[in-house]
């Protein structure tokens, strides 16, 4: 027991269950808190950006949500080589309910987006490198629940996911870098960089505060999404269950003691 | 309270932005929520029933 | 010969017999090229502008027509499962089969792109940059949409999931296809930076388009 590791213990879903049933509204209640914090100081304390203005404040929902739209693709990436890999039984669980979160934000970072855009660039969208290549995250985001949804057997559904989940990855460094790489409009990142922000500390710190608040929500919401999904797969297999009862009930019905 | 703040010439762009990840965020929490509730009363219809996973039975 | 070479001309020979199906993507490729002037107005310097868009656009989705044929036939009537179990790995099995998928069906497509060229008053001195970019940027088609044919031979809706899932894999083909030419247009050194990067694209998804669908059919056969 003590030489597992914590995904070891973890890849029994009852035991996934009792963990969650306590650690899943802690961190929603977290999510709410920090994110409070940080909605307080977006809107009271920080300043109007020299540049931007007032608009600024979108930022500090529009960035959050792009990282989370990227980490929650990075997270189907990641349990789609645990599933196709170490065969983790909860991998793909994790797969499946993490992309209509990921979808979500990535929809949100590309509609605060174009509502940025309007005032400051003058138009709701323009087909430079990076909205470009996160609309196309977005479309892997819809293929995947797509394939999902056209395949029965549910574990070959899986396994496809799988697939396509990690041939999709290449996307998340051409978003990262398509702004260096690229000479477009989008501003080039200006949180994580090798030598530091180069925002000033006062719109710097509630943005971190929001992502980090995006982030525990994300958690929290993935987790709920999991327990869904956990639950919905002891029905189906109770539902199976119960079927085949009633066809062997009926079998013996049918042909009586010989 | 939240009037109170000048958000000047762009407010409309800004509250859009702040309602956009509100209203998709409470559609996700409520879809999480009522999904969650649906699948545990599947499960207690079930086993109410007297269904039970092989692992259960022992 | 080897097995490759052996599966390889299979594929050619059905494909060279079967004959109707590169007939459909390219009449499919005329008909959407048609189409493209109805829909924007007969303006011969706007359509000239866009033209290689326009063309490579639809070379796309007369490509995407085609590609549920890399595996479909072989899986109905069992020929891949025998595949599978042969001396050939199921990787270079995946890559003939988008390599005899390229030859049959890209390369048709990117020599009729200069035809209608025609159509949509495509300057002189595109034509040869426009065939050099899509013998270039084919390749990545037929490959990475063996992935997408792989994937969805079981689904239902197939062709209509197919397109949802190559078409996003195909625009970085898409951008610097029609990057380069218009950056040979502009000036005369603009053509070779999109071009390389344009094949490089190409040969990453030589090499990645069969082990992924290789894995995607693996799953299946389970």
């Amino acid at each position: 027991m003590q030489n597992q590791s914590i995904t070891q213990r973890l890849a029994n879903p009852t035991r996934f269950m009792q963990l969650t049933d306590w650690l899943m509204p802690l961190t929603a209640a977290i999510a709410v808190v920090v994110i409070a914090a940080g909605l307080y100081l977006a809107l009271f304390v920080a300043p109007p950006d020299y540049q931007q203005g007032e608009t600024v404040k979108i930022m500090f929902i529009h960035v959050p949500s792009a990282w989370l739209g990227m980490m929650g693709y990075l997270m189907i990436a990641i349990s789609s080589f645990g599933l196709l890999v170490f065969r983790h039984p909860l991998a793909d669980v994790s797969a499946k309910a993490a992309a209509p979160i990921g979808a979500a934000f990535t929809l949100l970072a590309l509609i605060t987006g174009s509502l940025w855009g309007k005032p400051m660039w003058g138009t709701y969208w323009v087909w430079d490198a990076r909205l470009t290549s996160v609309l196309i995250l977005f479309f892997l985001y819809l293929g995947l629940m797509a394939l999902r949804s056209a395949l029965d057997d549910e574990s070959l559904a899986a396994k496809q996911a799988a697939v396509l989940g990690l041939v999709g990855v290449v996307i998340l460094p051409i978003i990262k870098f398509s702004v260096d790489w690229w000479n477009t409009l989008h501003q080039p990142a200006s949180v994580v960089k090798l030598d530091g922000p180069a925002i000033h500390s006062s719109i710097l710190v509630p943005l971190l505060v929001n992502a980090v608040g995006f982030s525990i929500l994300f958690l929290a919401l993935h987790m709920k999404a999991m327990r869904n999904e956990v639950l919905r797969r002891r029905v189906k297999a109770l539902r199976l269950a119960e079927v085949e009862r009633a066809a062997k009930r009926e079998r013996t019905a049918a042909a009586p003691a010989e | 309270m939240l009037a109170m703040i000048d958000l000047g010439p762009h407010a409309a762009y800004i509250w859009g932005s702040y309602g956009a990840v509100a209203l998709v965020l409470a559609a996700l929490v409520a879809w999480l929520w009522f999904d969650g509730r649906r699948q545990r009363r599947l499960l207690a219809e079930l086993e109410s029933r007297g269904v039970r996973r092989r692992s259960d039975r022992g | 010969m080897s097995g490759f070479m052996r599966l390889l001309r299979r594929d050619l020979l059905l494909a060279w017999r079967e004959g109707g199906a590169l007939g459909t993507a390219l009449g499919f490729y005329l008909v959407v090229v048609a189409l493209m002037p109805l829909g924007l107005g007969p303006d011969l310097n706007l359509l000239s502008r866009i033209a290689s868009g326009i063309l490579w656009v639809a070379l796309l989705l007369a490509a995407l027509l085609s590609l549920p044929r890399i595996f479909e036939t072989d899986a109905d009537d069992g020929a891949l499962d025998v595949m599978a179990l042969g001396t050939l790995p199921l990787e270079l099995v995946a890559g003939a089969k988008s390599l005899a998928h390229w030859i049959s069906t890209g390369i048709p497509l990117a020599i009729m792109a200069p035809v209608l060229g025609v159509l949509l008053n495509l300057e002189v001195r595109a034509y040869p940059l426009l065939f050099a970019t899509m013998l270039a940027g084919t390749p990545a088609i037929s490959f990475l949409g063996a992935i997408g044919a792989a994937l969805t031979i079981r689904a239902r809706r197939g062709g209509l999931l197919l397109a949802l899932l190559v078409l996003p894999l195909y625009v970085p083909t898409l951008i610097f296809g029609i990057t380069a030419i218009n950056a040979a247009l502009l000036s005369p050194d603009g053509f070779a930076a999109s071009f390389l990067i344009l094949s490089a694209i190409s040969l990453v998804s030589v090499v990645l388009g069969p082990i992924a669908a290789a894995a995607a059919l693996r799953t299946q056969m389970e």
